[in-house]
């Protein structure tokens, strides 16, 4: 059962991921960014990081992605128009395509191989209460860090938009 | 394969009593604000108006599904499925009572329990914004437009006090749990006296409810804070181009979200199926004098002369009222029916003050609205949890 549903979302991920570049308005492309997320949502859910999901679900679909799609609807953003492109993408699009996928695949085959295989269920330390207990003893340093730069990150925001209002 | 069976019935049964009730909700509410504006309300249809929500599904049902021109089609259909089905998931984790043994089979009254349930309730909800926003955008027109975007900036400035003034109580109960929340409530001061959440040492959450029901008005766009559907600025806000079933998938979505976050605080707050007080003192038999009573007062108006005109359909919910007070008696039946009883209770006066609220308060200002979130239920939201916070760890 769990196979089969990794792979179903897998596939979802791969076809919205990939609608993301396909689709002409800019509306239609954002919200196949949040399929991607969504679908990444469940992956995590699968292999049992519980906590790793929601927090997926609540900051990147429901607070970053909505953003996104208020900045776009507000600018009133058409759709792109379709070029013919360049003769340099058209002559070396397709095999430097091929060449990222095969070193991306190598790279993976390679530092995979030898590991243990993918047990769902196996992994119990997903949930909040692991999570939090990891953020707050081991990994307490980067998360402070972290917190200091998005602190100064808000600042920042506020004067650029108090600049403007001036 | 039981497993999946029982878990199918469970489904079936939770979806069918969802609908049902979202049904009446609207009969309901349409009953409740005729009266505080002194009118009637339905009546035509059937006894008192009861058969006038099928009636309304029925002439949704038959009208013309209309497709402007210039609509973005996918996004279109999709918005209204999106705010059903998003509305409807969160159901999933509410529990509505204890463990129970139907025919040998034991099971919870509770179609699954999320180690993460309050979490997950979180994410579904902060994804209802897309249904309205892609709603608005896709009509190609502008009041959805400028309704979508209205409620875009008000769902996410209600989050943040709606998230914090979830996060006391779970510092209280110490689970993310809904079903371990509601147990963590399951005891009582001098044998009386119900330690639910809201009235619970260290720390009350009086206050937690209060922001919490204020926040949940602004996410399910509920009077006063209706600024996305405002029909004297915007039409109809962001459903001004739906008609027929889309139109109904919107409003069936906003009155399920209704119960869902009215069954969320009596889950969090108020201590979720659990009973007033304690059965030992004969709580079991609370319901029962209810029934009775609220029997004799419809039957007493049923044989009153000066309702002749009702004399036949209150005699006839008199005597159901009595037949629920008697089921309640029947020993299989209670186990089931006692923790529903006060589950449901709970959550319908909560429903009653949605409604109560929306025949009592005007709309606010968008500035009002805004100002409201930031500058105070954001920094009171934010000192609750800070203060159930230190609480809990002094005395813990």
């Amino acid at each position: 059962m769990e196979p089969a549903l990794f792979l179903l979302f897998a596939a979802v991920a791969v076809v919205c991921a990939i609608n993301v570049v396909v689709q002409r308005h800019p509306v239609s492309s954002a919200l196949a960014l949040i399929g991607v997320m969504a679908a990444l949502a469940v992956e995590y859910l699968l292999l049992g990081a519980q906590f790793i999901f929601a927090a997926q679900v609540i900051v990147y679909a429901g607070a970053i992605m909505v953003l996104f799609i208020f900045v776009i609807m507000l600018l009133n953003a058409g759709a792109e128009r379709r070029t013919h492109g360049s003769l340099i993408a058209r002559l070396f699009g397709g095999p430097l395509l091929a060449l990222l996928l095969g070193i991306i695949g190598s790279v993976v085959y390679v530092t995979f191989r030898r590991g243990p295989a993918v047990k769902f269920g196996a992994f119990t330390g997903g949930t909040a209460e692991h999570v939090g207990r990891a953020v707050f003893t081991t990994y307490l340093w980067p998360f402070e860090i972290t917190s200091v730069l998005v602190l100064i990150a808000i600042v920042g925001a506020v004067v650029l938009a108090y600049k403007e209002l001036e | 394969m039981n497993y999946y069976l029982l878990a199918v019935i469970k489904a079936v049964m939770v979806v069918a009593a969802v609908m049902l009730t979202l049904l009446y909700l609207q009969w309901i509410e349409r009953k409740i604000i005729a009266h505080i504006q002194r009118r009637l309300g339905p009546h035509r249809v059937g006894p008192h108006g009861l058969l006038q929500p099928i009636a309304d599904t029925f002439k949704l049902l038959i009208k013309e599904d209309l497709l402007p021109p210039g609509v973005n089609r996918f996004f279109y259909v999709l918005a209204p499925f999106l705010a059903i089905s998003l509305s409807l998931i969160s159901v999933s984790v509410i529990p509505f009572g204890p463990e129970i043994e139907v025919a040998g089979v034991k099971t919870w009254m509770q179609l699954t329990d999320l180690n993460i349930g309050v979490l997950f309730v979180l994410a579904i909800s902060s994804l209802t914004v897309y249904s309205v926003v892609l709603a608005g955008w896709s009509s190609n027109s502008k009041y959805p437009l400028l309704g979508a975007l209205r409620s875009a900036a008000q769902m996410i400035g209600y989050e943040l006090p709606l998230g914090m003034a979830v996060a006391a109580p779970l510092l209280m109960s110490n689970t993310l749990s809904l079903r371990g929340i509601v147990e963590s409530q399951n005891h009582y001061y001098g044998a009386f006296f119900p330690a639910w959440n809201v009235c619970r040492l260290p720390f009350p959450q009086a206050l937690g409810l209060i922001v919490f029901m204020i926040a949940v008005f602004a996410e399910t766009n509920r009077v006063p804070f209706d600024l996305p559907e405002a029909e004297s600025e915007l039409v109809a806000g962001f459903h001004t181009e739906y008609s027929s079933l889309k139109f109904a998938g919107f409003i069936m979505a906003e009155y399920a979200n209704m119960i869902t976050v009215c069954s969320m605080a009596t889950t969090l707050f108020l201590g979720g199926w659990l009973p007033l007080w304690p059965a030992r003192h004969g709580s079991d038999y609370f319901p029962v004098a209810v029934f009775v009573f609220f029997g004799a007062v419809a039957v007493y108006h049923g044989l009153h002369p000066a309702r002749r005109r009702d004399a036949w359909s209150l005699r006839g919910f008199g005597f159901l009222l009595w037949l629920a007070a008697g089921v309640f008696l029947i020993p299989p039946a209670r186990q089931v029916l006692l923790p529903l009883f006060w589950f449901l209770s709970k959550t319908c006066l909560l429903l009653f003050a949605f409604v109560w609220v929306r025949g009592t308060l005007p709309r606010f200002r968008y500035d009002q609205l805004m100002r409201f979130a930031w500058s105070f239920m954001f920094p009171v939201a934010v000192a609750n949890l800070f203060l159930t916070g230190l609480l809990v760890a002094l005395t813990s």
